[in-house]
């Protein structure tokens, strides 16, 4: 059983890598486009809601750690402690998603979007001859949506493994002799996290 | 061994290639030892250690010294060979501040070339022989690739940027040049023609500007128009009417007017008027206006000018689609009629 | 039968199990929820064959196009958007659903737990799941294909990709899946190394096909999440014009050649390291001595797999990227020579008074030594700048590529397909044949491919649907090659299916191989061994004491 948990964990943080090299791509296509529209970027950054995304960064620390009393309730054949954990996590998740969608209603209602679709704002100072904005902004807005929105698939994913999970556990599938699904979604949930914890700086915060 | 050089590349175009396929071959004489080096064992050992029954094979695990020995000295040779291409990439990378300038601009699927005078060609370049020649390119749509076998030269042209390539050709006579990065149906028919000349062919082809103004014979006047645009004449005069500020008249109707000056008189718009406004524009000034027109003598060609001329005409007395002046010179009005 | 029972090891066989793991549980239902991993692998040796297969008929359709300049097949005209479709079909085809997949899931599921003296791999359903992600992959560019066919070339290149017209969104989507399939195997691999070795089993008592399956497992799980969110950035950019790679909105069409290029440096390594790790299996066990440099072989391995990650940039030598990165690249990509290299000489210096049999296996095994040989040295070729601007974007780099892809990893897989062959099915194909079509495949593949270097360096462009008059010989030449290639191809498969109308009477260890897989029944019992193996004898000990107490 031992060796069944270890090489679990192998295949988790093995998965865990490829999702860091699969988020990187984006970090480094986004890293580029900023080097290439610095003031762009600068300013369109501005239309972000900082309140909400602070709000976000705080929900999805707080489940974190309800991730790990959950483990921990598992850890120690706490079946009630495990669920009521697990039921918390879920909350904090669909908080965040739900902070998420009055955010980019936000942004589909000022027109912050890629590119193609993007509305300039009077704030927008990059401009060619003709008065037209720089692409650079619809640029930033398009990372922002593929970056944010792939995380946010990722939570939605883990909201579904994390009710499983719960289900289980309710049904007293686990106990401190065999916990390895909990101790599985719950590295995949600080990875997700952890991701947020990037991207919230630097998107919102960074100058 | 250049019959063994020319079974495997193309001529030499320019002294670089001459430099290249010297590595080329030596990297092939190389590749030719050391794959009969690999063969030879491979080949002989199946032969000479070939199966019997019951021999017994010696237990031989490793032997440090010949595997550090067979793993250094491909090194150290890697590593020369490494030298040896970028010395000889690094005069292909920067061109010297001499070379004359060609614009590329690529597109689906055919080559416009630009030279410093302004004159364009389609499909076909001349470069003088041993001048350093540099082509800036870029593309109007997808990727495409600047390729000349015969000068050992390739780039690929990027939408949104520039990109360069420089030789000095020194054989005359057609050379090709293709496209050698994948852009569509027309990928394989994206050809030109880089046609190295003596210095006396080479005058010619500069008198004549090239290929383009033979599309144009049979209507001058939409060849004038691209000299409108392309000498920079649309800086000052426009062709609806409207004054450009620090400019010159516009072009709409002018022509078979009689034109008021800036000494009082007047003067017929025809043919000699105009050639005379280029080649000496502060003769005839247009009243109301200052004589600030620059010469255009020597930066237009024949054809150019009388492109310009039909142009003119064709705007008449309604660029909007009226019917044009007459050809004919007709008298001047009696003071009392207007146009 | 005669030929191969002189090799076969002093034990005796085990009495044959009546059940084995093709008739026990027999069903198509079975089959398909099957978390076997002998199962597993036979499924996908079916699956990338008839892959090899569609890819394989592009490749003869291409080159029949090419034999003139009037572009007739049979008669039918051919135009260039056809002509297009067909060379990109054949690219994508053969990379994303054959070769990636081909030696890793097909064989390596086979054989790598029985080598570790596993019950199965880590992770058995998570490998199931691996072969329906690959079986919707296919059936996604299959209907991609029938819909409306890529044109791109199987690169992709901006801004022609994301402009084109064409099924390229749901190719790449395919791809991205593919990609996801070959993700869950390697994990599943890399674990399975880490954590279910047979007790007595060290990292250095593993035989070598298995470091070189684990090497390629690093790299599909780090390289291939690029390629996914490469190829979502691509399908973004056509639908939504997000403004990454398409310069008329803002892009930059080189980050693209970045970020692709990234994954599928990595990827040619993941193509390349499973065909080596099946020469350095055929060598020792047909030349019955041991294996002569194992560790630097296994360092290598893994050498190359690290070093695969930091020479990309050579496929860019003339795309436009920095004067400093291409010379960065360059010297790097010499780096990456050594290694291969060393493989060579230690496969030599194995033969090297070895008592060497030349049954099918290690007739490609040698065909392996020269053709990946001339592969490697036109590497250097392009590696070196000065000469790689002429010859890049060349059929030069056609030639190059198909020796060290066909040329060493096909090569090597059907050479691992013959040798395993036995074990997998029970069965003995026929020497004869097996050798006559790999003296038809070898003859073959070098007119097709040894004429397209001289194309190249003669300034044939690829991606070319008309040529000058100048080359037609050459192109004739190479197209009558392919003719020889397919027929040799054609008559190996005929061989290998030919076999399983026969008994199934092949013995355990036919070649007298040293590793734990031939130390049960051809084909094996469902959980692979009677009893836990435990290691006693490390790989290629072909000692005498040692043989005649195994």
């Amino acid at each position: 059983m031992e060796q069944q948990f270890d090489t679990s964990k192998i295949g988790m943080w093995l998965f865990l890598a490829t999702e860091v090299l699969l988020f990187g791509g984006l970090f480094v296509g986004f890293g580029l486009m900023q080097a290439r529209y610095p003031q762009e970027f600068i300013e369109a950054h501005e239309h972000l809601q900082r309140p909400l995304g602070a709000l976000n960064t705080v929900v999805l620390l707080i489940s974190s750690f309800t991730m790990v009393m959950g483990v921990n309730a598992a850890q120690r054949s706490d079946k009630k402690k495990l669920v009521m954990f697990l039921t918390l996590t879920i909350i904090c998740a669909c908080i965040f998603l739900g902070v998420k969608y009055f955010e980019y209603s936000h942004k589909f209602e000022e027109h912050l979007l890629p590119p193609r679709w993007y509305h300039a704002q009077a704030t927008d100072t990059v401009r060619d001859a003709q008065g037209n904005v720089s692409h650079g902004y619809g640029t930033f807005f398009a990372f922002y949506f593929m970056m944010t929105g792939l995380h946010g698939i990722h939570i939605l994913v883990g909201i579904f493994l994390l009710a499983w999970i719960a289900v289980r556990a309710n049904r007293g599938e686990f106990s401190h002799a065999y916990y390895t699904p909990v101790d599985l979604v719950g590295l995949y949930w600080h990875l997700v996290d952890l991701i947020w914890i990037y991207l919230f700086p630097l998107y919102y915060l960074i100058k | 061994m250049e019959w063994l050089r020319a079974m495997m590349l193309p001529a030499q175009g320019s002294a670089f290639a001459a430099e290249v396929d010297f590595v080329y071959m030596a990297l092939f004489w190389l590749s030719v030892v050391l794959f009969i080096g690999i063969a030879f064992p491979a080949i002989y050992f199946a032969w000479r250690y070939r199966y019997k029954p019951g021999r017994v094979t010696p237990h031989q695990t490793h032997n440090t010294l010949l595997e550090i020995i067979w793993s250094v000295i491909p090194l150290l040779l890697c590593v020369g060979i490494f030298f040896w291409g970028l010395n000889g990439w690094m005069k292909y990378a920067v061109a010297p501040g001499e070379a004359m300038e060609i614009q590329v601009i690529a597109k689906k699927w055919l080559w416009q070339f630009e030279y410093p005078d302004g004159s364009r060609t389609v499909n076909e370049i001349h470069v003088p022989a041993n001048k350093p020649v540099r082509f800036v390119m870029t593309s109007e749509d997808v990727l495409h690739d600047f390729f000349v076998p015969d000068m050992r030269v390739k780039h690929d042209i990027v939408p949104g940027r520039y990109t360069e390539v420089w030789f000095t050709p020194t054989v005359l006579g057609v050379h090709h040049v293709t496209c050698a990065e994948y852009c569509g149906k027309g990928h394989s028919d994206m050809q030109a023609k880089l046609v190295v000349d003596n210095d006396v062919d080479y005058a010619k082809f500069v008198e004549t500007g090239g290929s383009e103004w033979e599309d144009y014979k049979m209507n001058p006047a939409a060849w004038g128009k691209l000299q409108y645009e392309r000498k920079g004449c649309s800086t000052c005069h426009t062709l609806d009417g409207t004054k450009i500020a620090s400019g010159g008249p516009s072009w709409k109707g002018i022509w078979g007017k009689m034109e008021k000056l800036n000494n009082g008189t007047e003067v017929l718009v025809n043919a000699d008027y105009v050639r005379e406004s280029m080649m000496l524009p502060s003769a005839k000034v247009v009243a109301g206006f200052e004589p600030i027109m620059p010469t255009f003598q020597g930066l237009l060609r024949e054809h150019e000018i009388q492109g310009l001329i039909a142009f003119i005409k064709s705007l008449g007395n309604d660029p909007n689609g009226g019917p044009p002046a007459p050809t004919v010179l007709s008298l001047p009005p009696k003071p009392d009629q207007k146009k | 039968m005669e030929q191969s029972l002189k090799f076969h090891s002093k034990v005796a066989d085990l009495p044959r199990p009546v059940k084995n793991y093709l008739n026990n549980d027999p069903g198509i239902w079975s089959w398909m929820t099957t978390i076997d991993h002998k199962r597993i692998g036979v499924m996908y040796l079916v699956g990338v064959m008839s892959a090899f297969l569609i890819g394989g008929i592009f490749a003869l359709l291409v080159r029949l196009s090419l034999l003139t300049t009037h572009h007739t097949i049979f008669g039918i005209q051919v135009t260039a958007e056809v002509y297009n479709r067909m060379f990109t079909l054949h690219g994508a085809i053969m990379v994303f659903l054959f070769i990636i997949p081909s030696v890793p899931a097909a064989l390596g599921n086979f054989v790598l737990p029985l080598m570790l003296g596993a019950k199965d791999v880590a992770f058995p359903r998570l490998n199931l799941a691996s072969f329906y992600l690959w079986v919707t992959g296919a059936v996604m560019a299959v209907a991609s294909m029938i819909i409306g066919a890529v044109d791109t070339g199987w690169t992709f290149y901006t801004p022609y990709s994301t402009t084109t017209s064409g099924t390229v969104t749901l190719m790449t989507m395919a791809v991205f899946v593919l990609g996801f399939s070959s993700i869950f195997t390697g994990i599943n691999f890399v674990a399975t190394v880490h954590k279910l070795r047979a007790p007595g089993m060290g990292w250095f008592d593993m035989p070598l096909f298995v470091w070189g399956i684990y090497s390629t497992a690093i790299i599909q799980v780090l390289a291939t999440p690029v390629l996914g969110i490469t190829l979502v950035l691509l399908a973004l950019e056509r639908v939504f014009n997000i403004g990454i790679f398409d310069p008329k909105i803002g892009g930059d069409p080189v980050l693209f050649q970045h970020f692709f290029w990234f994954y599928s440096h990595p990827a040619v390594y993941i193509m390349i390291l499973p065909g080596m790790a099946i020469i350095s299996e055929l060598i020792p066990t047909f030349s019955k001595k041991t294996m002569f440099g194992y560790r630097a072989v296994a360092y290598s391995s893994v050498s190359l797999a690290l070093l695969s990650f930091i020479v990309w940039g050579h496929h860019m030598f003339v795309a436009g990227q920095s004067q400093l990165a291409t010379v960065v690249f360059s010297a790097l990509t010499f780096l990456v020579a050594i290694p291969s290299g060393v493989k060579m000489f230690n496969w030599l210096g194995t033969m090297y008074k070895g008592n060497i049999s030349l049954e099918t296996p290690m007739l490609y095994a040698i065909s392996f030594l020269l053709l990946f040989a001339i592969g490697g040295l036109t590497g250097i070729f392009l590696g070196t700048l000065s000469v790689d601007v002429h010859l890049t974007d060349t059929y030069f780099v056609v030639a190059h590529f198909h020796y060290v892809m066909m040329g060493g990893t096909v090569i090597a897989f059907i050479g691992g397909v013959h040798y395993w062959w036995p074990k997998m099915t029970g069965r003995m194909y026929s020497e004869k044949w097996g050798a006559i079509g790999c003296a038809l495949v070898f003859w073959g593949f070098n007119q097709t491919f040894l004429t397209q270097f001289f194309l190249g360096s003669k300034g044939m462009p690829r991606r070319y649907y008309n040529y000058l008059d100048q080359f037609q010989p050459l192109h004739a030449f190479s197209t009558y090659g392919s003719w020889i290639l397919g027929a040799g191809l054609f008559l190996t498969a005929i061989n290998l299916l030919a076999s399983l109308r026969k008994p199934m009477d092949a013995p355990d260890n036919p070649w007298g191989g040293t590793t734990l897989e031939w130390t049960t029944s051809s084909p094996p019992i469902t959980h692979n061994f009677e009893d836990q193996p435990v290691l006693e004898r490390a790989p290629y000990d072909y000692r005498p004491e040692v043989v005649a107490h195994s």
